[in-house]
Protein backbone atom coordinates (compact mmCIF):
# COMPACT_ATOMS: atom_id res chain seq x y z
CA UNK A 1 0.00 0.00 0.00
CA UNK A 2 1.06 3.61 -1.01
CA UNK A 3 1.75 5.99 1.82
CA UNK A 4 -0.56 9.13 1.11
CA UNK A 5 1.25 11.66 2.29
CA UNK A 6 4.88 10.71 0.68
CA UNK A 7 2.79 10.63 -2.88
CA UNK A 8 1.46 13.70 -2.01
CA UNK A 9 4.88 15.04 -1.52
CA UNK A 10 6.77 13.22 -4.43
CA UNK A 11 3.57 15.05 -6.55
CA UNK A 12 4.81 18.64 -5.17
CA UNK A 13 7.96 18.04 -5.78
CA UNK A 14 7.72 16.77 -9.73
CA UNK A 15 5.68 19.89 -9.87
CA UNK A 16 8.53 22.10 -8.37
CA UNK A 17 10.96 20.39 -10.85
CA UNK A 18 8.83 20.85 -14.18
CA UNK A 19 8.10 24.34 -12.82
CA UNK A 20 12.30 25.00 -12.99
CA UNK A 21 12.61 23.08 -15.95
CA UNK A 22 10.31 24.99 -17.54
CA UNK A 23 11.98 28.01 -16.94
CA UNK A 24 15.37 26.98 -17.54
CA UNK A 25 14.46 25.52 -21.15
CA UNK A 26 12.45 28.88 -21.54
CA UNK A 27 15.42 30.30 -24.20
CA UNK A 28 17.33 26.69 -24.64
CA UNK A 29 16.14 23.48 -26.13
CA UNK A 30 14.53 21.58 -26.24
CA UNK A 31 11.87 24.27 -26.37
CA UNK A 32 8.39 24.54 -24.53
CA UNK A 33 5.46 25.64 -27.09
CA UNK A 34 1.97 26.63 -25.42
CA UNK A 35 -0.06 25.10 -27.76
CA UNK A 36 0.22 21.89 -30.48
CA UNK A 37 -0.45 24.55 -33.03
CA UNK A 38 2.65 26.94 -32.24
CA UNK A 39 4.43 23.68 -32.46
CA UNK A 40 3.31 22.74 -35.82
CA UNK A 41 3.73 26.32 -36.81
CA UNK A 42 7.66 26.38 -35.52
CA UNK A 43 7.91 22.38 -37.04
CA UNK A 44 6.74 24.08 -40.24
CA UNK A 45 8.93 27.38 -40.51
CA UNK A 46 11.59 25.55 -39.46
CA UNK A 47 12.01 22.78 -42.41
CA UNK A 48 11.33 25.56 -45.07
CA UNK A 49 14.35 27.79 -43.58
CA UNK A 50 18.31 26.30 -44.62
CA UNK A 51 20.77 25.76 -42.20
CA UNK A 52 23.75 27.93 -43.52
CA UNK A 53 26.87 25.91 -41.91
CA UNK A 54 25.42 22.07 -43.38
CA UNK A 55 23.55 23.68 -46.76
CA UNK A 56 21.65 20.69 -47.75
CA UNK A 57 20.02 20.57 -44.30
CA UNK A 58 17.47 22.55 -42.90
CA UNK A 59 17.28 24.27 -40.15
CA UNK A 60 14.91 21.83 -38.15
CA UNK A 61 16.78 18.77 -38.80
CA UNK A 62 20.57 20.58 -38.16
CA UNK A 63 22.92 19.89 -35.05
CA UNK A 64 24.93 22.87 -36.14
CA UNK A 65 25.41 25.21 -33.30
CA UNK A 66 24.47 28.58 -35.38
CA UNK A 67 20.81 25.89 -36.26
CA UNK A 68 20.18 26.13 -32.80
CA UNK A 69 21.31 29.79 -32.23
CA UNK A 70 18.86 30.34 -35.29
CA UNK A 71 16.03 28.00 -33.98
CA UNK A 72 16.06 29.80 -30.47
CA UNK A 73 16.04 32.75 -32.38
CA UNK A 74 12.82 31.74 -34.23
CA UNK A 75 11.29 30.80 -31.31
CA UNK A 76 11.69 34.11 -29.38
CA UNK A 77 10.54 36.14 -32.32
CA UNK A 78 7.29 33.32 -32.53
CA UNK A 79 6.78 34.43 -28.64
CA UNK A 80 7.03 38.01 -29.34
CA UNK A 81 4.05 37.90 -31.46
CA UNK A 82 5.52 38.37 -35.21
CA UNK A 83 4.40 36.43 -37.71
CA UNK A 84 6.18 33.67 -40.60
CA UNK A 85 6.90 36.75 -42.75
CA UNK A 86 8.71 38.67 -40.49
CA UNK A 87 10.76 35.93 -39.34
CA UNK A 88 11.47 34.69 -42.53
CA UNK A 89 12.36 38.03 -43.85
CA UNK A 90 14.49 39.03 -40.59
CA UNK A 91 16.60 35.87 -41.62
CA UNK A 92 16.99 37.05 -45.39
CA UNK A 93 18.37 40.51 -44.54
CA UNK A 94 21.13 38.50 -42.98
CA UNK A 95 21.29 35.81 -44.67
CA UNK A 96 19.95 36.17 -48.39
CA UNK A 97 17.26 34.67 -50.21
CA UNK A 98 19.16 31.49 -49.69
CA UNK A 99 17.86 30.65 -46.21
CA UNK A 100 14.64 29.79 -47.92
CA UNK A 101 14.05 26.38 -49.27
CA UNK A 102 11.00 27.79 -51.00
CA UNK A 103 12.17 30.59 -53.30
CA UNK A 104 9.93 33.67 -53.37
CA UNK A 105 8.44 34.46 -56.83
CA UNK A 106 10.50 37.46 -58.00
CA UNK A 107 12.37 39.27 -60.75
CA UNK A 108 15.27 37.02 -60.39
CA UNK A 109 14.14 33.64 -59.82
CA UNK A 110 11.05 33.52 -62.43
CA UNK A 111 13.01 31.26 -64.52
CA UNK A 112 12.96 28.77 -61.94
CA UNK A 113 9.47 29.27 -61.29
CA UNK A 114 8.00 29.47 -64.76
CA UNK A 115 10.91 27.32 -66.83
CA UNK A 116 9.32 24.10 -66.21
CA UNK A 117 5.81 24.96 -66.89
CA UNK A 118 7.56 26.29 -70.39
CA UNK A 119 9.34 23.13 -71.05
CA UNK A 120 6.07 21.17 -70.02
CA UNK A 121 4.08 23.17 -72.73
CA UNK A 122 6.77 23.22 -75.68
CA UNK A 123 7.11 19.29 -74.78
CA UNK A 124 3.39 19.12 -75.42
CA UNK A 125 3.35 21.28 -78.77
CA UNK A 126 6.17 19.26 -79.94
CA UNK A 127 4.35 16.03 -79.53
CA UNK A 128 0.90 17.60 -80.55
CA UNK A 129 2.34 17.79 -84.19
CA UNK A 130 4.73 14.18 -84.07
CA UNK A 131 1.48 12.78 -83.87
CA UNK A 132 -0.64 14.92 -86.07
CA UNK A 133 1.65 14.32 -88.69
CA UNK A 134 2.35 10.26 -88.28
CA UNK A 135 -1.09 10.33 -88.44
CA UNK A 136 -1.69 12.17 -91.59
CA UNK A 137 1.17 9.54 -93.21
CA UNK A 138 -0.83 6.91 -91.70
CA UNK A 139 -3.81 8.41 -93.30
CA UNK A 140 -2.04 8.67 -96.69
CA UNK A 141 -0.19 4.93 -96.73
CA UNK A 142 -3.99 3.66 -96.24
CA UNK A 143 -5.99 5.52 -98.42
CA UNK A 144 -2.92 4.62 -101.16
CA UNK A 145 -2.85 1.06 -100.41
CA UNK A 146 -7.04 0.75 -100.73
CA UNK A 147 -7.11 3.08 -104.22
CA UNK B 1 16.64 20.37 -91.69
CA UNK B 2 15.09 22.88 -88.85
CA UNK B 3 13.51 18.86 -87.37
CA UNK B 4 17.07 17.99 -87.83
CA UNK B 5 19.28 21.46 -86.47
CA UNK B 6 16.63 21.03 -83.19
CA UNK B 7 18.01 18.37 -81.50
CA UNK B 8 21.77 19.46 -81.75
CA UNK B 9 20.14 23.15 -80.48
CA UNK B 10 18.38 21.89 -77.79
CA UNK B 11 21.35 19.45 -76.71
CA UNK B 12 23.58 23.14 -77.17
CA UNK B 13 21.66 24.88 -74.79
CA UNK B 14 21.43 22.33 -72.37
CA UNK B 15 25.57 22.49 -72.77
CA UNK B 16 25.16 25.93 -71.71
CA UNK B 17 22.90 25.58 -68.61
CA UNK B 18 24.98 22.38 -67.45
CA UNK B 19 28.06 25.08 -67.94
CA UNK B 20 26.45 27.76 -66.32
CA UNK B 21 25.76 25.45 -63.18
CA UNK B 22 28.84 24.12 -62.53
CA UNK B 23 29.79 27.94 -62.88
CA UNK B 24 28.05 28.47 -60.15
CA UNK B 25 28.53 25.31 -58.26
CA UNK B 26 32.16 26.54 -57.83
CA UNK B 27 31.09 29.51 -55.56
CA UNK B 28 28.09 27.37 -54.04
CA UNK B 29 28.88 27.19 -50.54
CA UNK B 30 29.83 30.88 -50.20
CA UNK B 31 26.42 32.59 -49.76
CA UNK B 32 27.25 36.30 -51.47
CA UNK B 33 25.37 38.78 -48.06
CA UNK B 34 22.97 41.04 -48.94
CA UNK B 35 24.50 43.61 -46.39
CA UNK B 36 26.62 44.86 -48.88
CA UNK B 37 26.03 48.47 -49.39
CA UNK B 38 23.95 48.82 -46.47
CA UNK B 39 24.91 50.09 -42.79
CA UNK B 40 26.51 47.68 -40.49
CA UNK B 41 24.02 46.23 -38.16
CA UNK B 42 23.86 48.30 -34.34
CA UNK B 43 25.19 46.40 -31.72
CA UNK B 44 26.98 47.47 -28.32
CA UNK B 45 29.64 44.92 -27.08
CA UNK B 46 32.07 44.50 -24.44
CA UNK B 47 35.66 44.51 -25.37
CA UNK B 48 37.78 40.78 -24.95
CA UNK B 49 39.50 41.01 -21.70
CA UNK B 50 38.04 44.25 -20.55
CA UNK B 51 34.81 43.20 -20.41
CA UNK B 52 33.45 46.72 -18.24
CA UNK B 53 34.45 48.57 -21.58
CA UNK B 54 31.50 48.63 -23.83
CA UNK B 55 31.91 49.59 -27.52
CA UNK B 56 28.68 50.30 -29.76
CA UNK B 57 28.81 50.55 -33.75
CA UNK B 58 28.74 54.38 -33.77
CA UNK B 59 31.97 54.09 -31.91
CA UNK B 60 33.84 52.80 -34.68
CA UNK B 61 32.96 55.19 -37.20
CA UNK B 62 35.08 57.69 -38.98
CA UNK B 63 37.88 55.51 -40.35
CA UNK B 64 37.60 52.32 -42.72
CA UNK B 65 37.86 49.18 -40.80
CA UNK B 66 38.62 45.59 -41.30
CA UNK B 67 35.91 43.45 -39.01
CA UNK B 68 37.83 39.98 -38.55
CA UNK B 69 35.43 36.77 -37.43
CA UNK B 70 37.20 34.63 -35.22
CA UNK B 71 37.42 32.31 -32.35
CA UNK B 72 39.44 30.32 -30.97
CA UNK B 73 37.63 26.98 -32.24
CA UNK B 74 38.44 27.92 -35.49
CA UNK B 75 41.40 26.21 -37.41
CA UNK B 76 41.11 28.16 -40.41
CA UNK B 77 41.52 31.58 -38.18
CA UNK B 78 45.16 29.83 -37.46
CA UNK B 79 45.61 29.83 -40.83
CA UNK B 80 44.60 33.21 -41.90
CA UNK B 81 46.50 34.48 -38.56
CA UNK B 82 49.51 35.17 -39.95
CA UNK B 83 48.18 37.47 -42.74
CA UNK B 84 45.84 39.62 -40.66
CA UNK B 85 48.81 40.41 -38.27
CA UNK B 86 51.14 41.86 -41.61
CA UNK B 87 47.61 44.01 -42.57
CA UNK B 88 47.05 44.76 -38.88
CA UNK B 89 50.93 46.18 -38.46
CA UNK B 90 51.55 47.45 -42.04
CA UNK B 91 49.12 49.97 -40.69
CA UNK B 92 46.67 50.13 -44.08
CA UNK B 93 43.35 49.83 -41.88
CA UNK B 94 42.53 49.43 -38.73
CA UNK B 95 41.91 45.46 -37.75
CA UNK B 96 39.31 45.30 -35.40
CA UNK B 97 38.25 41.47 -33.65
CA UNK B 98 34.74 39.79 -33.37
CA UNK B 99 35.50 37.10 -31.09
CA UNK B 100 32.44 35.10 -32.07
CA UNK B 101 30.39 31.84 -30.18
CA UNK B 102 33.77 31.61 -28.04
CA UNK B 103 34.81 30.99 -24.42
CA UNK B 104 36.51 34.78 -22.82
CA UNK B 105 38.92 32.43 -21.36
CA UNK B 106 40.03 30.29 -24.66
CA UNK B 107 40.36 33.58 -27.13
CA UNK B 108 42.77 35.41 -24.26
CA UNK B 109 44.93 32.04 -24.11
CA UNK B 110 44.08 31.48 -28.21
CA UNK B 111 45.50 35.46 -28.36
CA UNK B 112 48.28 35.11 -26.25
CA UNK B 113 49.85 31.63 -27.49
CA UNK B 114 49.20 32.97 -31.15
CA UNK B 115 49.83 37.08 -30.79
CA UNK B 116 46.79 39.62 -30.58
CA UNK B 117 47.05 41.63 -33.86
CA UNK B 118 43.78 43.51 -33.16
CA UNK B 119 43.10 46.86 -31.81
CA UNK B 120 40.76 44.97 -29.79
CA UNK B 121 38.29 42.32 -30.14
CA UNK B 122 34.48 42.84 -29.32
CA UNK B 123 33.19 39.63 -27.57
CA UNK B 124 30.39 38.18 -28.91
CA UNK B 125 30.24 35.23 -26.63
CA UNK B 126 26.57 34.25 -27.58
CA UNK B 127 26.67 34.69 -31.59
CA UNK B 128 23.85 36.86 -31.51
CA UNK B 129 25.99 39.97 -33.36
CA UNK B 130 27.26 37.37 -35.92
CA UNK B 131 23.75 36.21 -36.67
CA UNK B 132 22.82 40.39 -37.22
CA UNK B 133 25.98 40.43 -39.35
CA UNK B 134 24.99 37.40 -41.13
CA UNK B 135 28.04 35.52 -39.77
CA UNK B 136 27.44 31.37 -40.55
CA UNK B 137 30.96 30.21 -40.25
CA UNK B 138 34.62 31.49 -39.00
CA UNK B 139 36.69 32.76 -40.06
CA UNK B 140 34.43 35.59 -42.01
CA UNK B 141 35.69 39.14 -42.41
CA UNK B 142 33.92 42.62 -43.23
CA UNK B 143 35.53 45.25 -44.54
CA UNK B 144 33.40 48.68 -43.22
CA UNK B 145 33.99 52.09 -43.91
CA UNK B 146 34.45 55.36 -42.81
CA UNK B 147 30.52 55.86 -42.82
CA UNK B 148 30.05 52.05 -41.47
CA UNK B 149 28.81 50.79 -44.92
CA UNK B 150 29.93 47.42 -45.23
CA UNK B 151 31.75 47.62 -48.41
CA UNK B 152 33.18 43.54 -48.48
CA UNK B 153 32.60 40.85 -47.22
CA UNK B 154 35.21 37.72 -47.18
CA UNK B 155 34.11 34.23 -46.18
CA UNK B 156 36.86 32.25 -45.43
CA UNK B 157 40.57 33.19 -44.97
CA UNK B 158 42.10 36.43 -46.00
CA UNK B 159 44.87 35.74 -47.91
CA UNK B 160 47.64 38.47 -49.31
CA UNK B 161 46.02 37.22 -52.80
CA UNK B 162 42.45 38.69 -51.15
CA UNK B 163 44.09 41.72 -49.83
CA UNK B 164 45.60 42.93 -52.61
CA UNK B 165 42.94 43.24 -54.84
CA UNK B 166 39.68 43.29 -52.42
CA UNK B 167 40.40 45.27 -49.13
CA UNK B 168 43.38 47.84 -50.10
CA UNK B 169 41.46 49.31 -53.68
CA UNK B 170 38.33 49.41 -51.44
CA UNK B 171 40.23 52.02 -48.78
CA UNK B 172 42.48 53.81 -51.97
CA UNK B 173 39.31 55.29 -53.11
Amino acid sequence: MTNPSLFKNSSWLSAIILVVLAAVSQAQEPLVFTSPEQEARFNQLTTELRCLVCQNQNLADSDAPLAHDLRVEIYNMMMAGQDNEQIKSFLVNRYGDFVLYRPAMQGNTLALWLLPGILLGLGAVVLFFIIRSRNRRLANQQEQGSS
Amino acid sequence: MIGRLLPIALFLALGLLLAAGLKIADHKTEIPSPLIGKPMPDFTLPVLGQEDLMISSEDLLGKPFLLNVWASWCPTCRYEHPVITGLAESGALRVIGLNYRDEAEDAQQWLQRFGDPYEFSLADLSGRTGIDFGVYAAPESFLIDAEGIIVFKQIGAVTEEVIRQEILPRIRQ
